[in-house]
């Protein structure tokens, strides 16, 4: 079943055409990540899946359903939609308990003691109990990053956009992001993950998106777009990471 | 944390201790010192000066300053009861204000171009003005509902007059608030207003909390113009008891009080700014 999907995406900024006709479908379930040159709009595309910016023209579907009509609900539907960001997504005023608890709090009714429960059985999945009580700036990036991930997950979204949640990290606190991140994928969850980890992208990915200058060059199963890309561009692109 | 509970520190860390103890009681002495040699000296000059004892007559009377006192402390009580009041206002107004000028929706134009004329000429005008006008031009208006009171007068000049700063000090706190606050919030399904109340004002009023408390002290001060509208604070009080003897004393008393109330608001400045850059350095 096709959970979400684009039709023609168009987004630019300024003279800048960011996006010129993405066309992306993602299974419901699936793995997705998307890769590309900085500046191929991969962190566009999914700020428009998220209704974070408003489309120029063409069509986004979530679970069949039309979200790009201007007539739609977007804070509705983005309480399905998760995001993730590179970096700053917590609230530095609110403790890491309350970081996680507002949103179910305010918008799926969820009860004091409920959203608590929840909050400290998923930091104690994650590994990160002791910290409840602590406030974001405390905590490492990659535990910042951890509870990011549980933070967009207590509002139980359909899927999970993550944008490059790694590449802020010091590269001894990706592991402990990528793990989280796998966990999740594990159990079924649907992701669209930006990405420069292509290691990752080869053992968790079910598809690869290739982005490039806006709109999706080469797709496909994560073996043959990383293994063996039909498109020159691809390729040149791949091997300035998988090299040895 | 890992440290062990209980250590022996070594020869070498207990030397260091003694040096560095040694040291800062030498500058403690050294600060102490020349602290009392100025003092001394100020005082000295003072009290010698050819005009001391007329000076001491007029401004330093203690029979004068008993005297006065009880009027002037029941007009400190007004004092308060202004401030308050005008503070509850004054952070009401500001809010509002500053909220209109930064949200983003093009149907509140005409709203927003009130805030900022607003903003323009509160700041503008000197705030003995707006008492003025306000505690005279109003009330000559005859239109129902304005209050009579001078008190309550006093209080929309003063809220008046402070409303368009502390309004900028909101809003620059507001605007300072990293756009990514808003994707984090809206990302997780949060209204536009959700968002704004639960994680950028609160952020945004964090973060100027010592300009602002530093705004409360010079309110606290600026009561004292409310004196022309015959309101009995502490300032009026104090000119009633200077006239009954051509004494100057109970000013200085006045202004010994008000020097009183305001050195809270400077050590919570402090406190608060000193907060603020640690934990810019992640040191909480
Ligand atoms: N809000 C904006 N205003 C103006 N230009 C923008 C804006 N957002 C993105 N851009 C431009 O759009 C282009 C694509 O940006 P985008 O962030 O989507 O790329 P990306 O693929 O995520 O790159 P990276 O790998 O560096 O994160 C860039 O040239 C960027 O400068
Ligand atoms: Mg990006």
């Amino acid at each position: 079943m096709t959970l979400l999907a684009a039709e023609g995406v168009r987004k630019h900024f300024g003279e800048h055409q960011v996006l010129t006709g993405v066309d992306l479908s993602i299974e419901a379930g699936q793995v997705v990540c998307l890769i590309g040159a900085s500046g191929s709009g991969k962190s566009t595309l999914l700020r428009c899946l998220n209704l974070l910016e408003t489309l120029d023209d063409g069509t986004l579907w979530f679970d069949g359903r039309d979200i790009s009509d201007p007539r739609v609900d977007a804070d509705e539907v983005r309480r399905d939609i998760g995001m993730v960001f590179q970096a700053y997504n917590l609230f530095p005023h609110l403790s890491v308990l309350d970081n996680i608890t507002l949103a179910p709090r305010r918008l799926r009714g969820l009860s004091r003691t409920a959203a608590h429960e929840y909050a400290y059985e998923q930091l104690t999945r994650f590994g990160l109990a002791d910290k409840a009580r602590a406030h974001p700036d405390s905590l490492s990036g990659g535990q910042q990053q951890r509870v990011a991930l549980v933070q967009a997950m207590a509002m139980s979204p359909r899927v999970l956009l993550l944008d490059e949640v790694t590449s802020a990290l010091d590269p001894e606190l990706v592991g402990e992001v990528l793990d989280a991140v796998r966990m999740l994928a594990d159990e079924g969850l649907t992701v669209v993950m930006a990405t420069h980890e292509m290691t990752f992208a080869r053992d968790v990915a079910d598809r690869v998106v290739y982005l490039h200058e806006g709109s999706v060059l080469e797709e496909g199963p994560a073996a043959s777009v990383l293994g063996n890309p039909s498109h020159e561009r691809t390729r040149s692109f791949l091997s300035r990471f998988l090299r040895g | 944390m890992s440290v062990p509970a209980v250590w022996t520190a070594s020869d070498t860390q207990l030397e260091r201790l003694a040096r560095r103890r040694r040291k800062a009681r030498r500058r403690t002495l050294v600060s102490g010192v020349s602290t009392a040699v100025v003092i001394a000296v100020l005082v000295t000059v003072v009290l010698t000066s050819p005009g001391w004892d007329r000076v001491q007559e007029t401004y330093f009377d203690w029979g004068q300053a008993q005297a006065s006192l009880p009027a002037i402390l029941r007009g400190f009580g007004v004092t308060v009861q202004v401030f308050l009041v005008a503070e509850a206002l004054i952070l009401v107004v500001a809010l509002v204000v500053a909220i209109v000028r930064v949200l983003p929706f093009p149907g509140l134009a005409p709203l927003k171009l009130l805030a900022v004329v607003y903003t323009d000429v509160s700041r503008g005008t000197p705030t003995l003005l707006v008492v003025y006008l306000v505690g005279f031009g109003l009330p000559a208006l005859e239109l129902q509902g304005i209050p009579g009171d001078p008190f309550w007068l006093a209080v929309i000049a003063l809220t008046f007059s402070y409303g368009g700063y502390v309004s900028e000090v909101f809003r620059a706190g507001i605007t300072s608030v990293h756009p990514s606050q808003w994707a984090g919030g809206r990302s997780l399904g949060l209204s536009y207003g959700q968002t704004l109340r639960l994680i950028v004002v609160p952020q945004g009023i964090r973060r100027v909390l010592p300009p602002l408390v530093n705004d409360f002290a010079s309110l606290q001060k600026d009561t004292a113009l409310i004196a022309v509208l015959g309101v009995a604070e502490a300032f009026q009080r104090a000119q009633v008891e200077q006239l009954r003897e051509f004494n100057y004393t109970p000013l200085v008393v006045a202004a010994i009080g008000y020097i009183v109330l305001t050195v809270p608001f400077a050590r919570l400045t402090d406190h608060l700014a000193l907060r603020l850059a640690r934990r810019d350095q992640g040191l909480t």
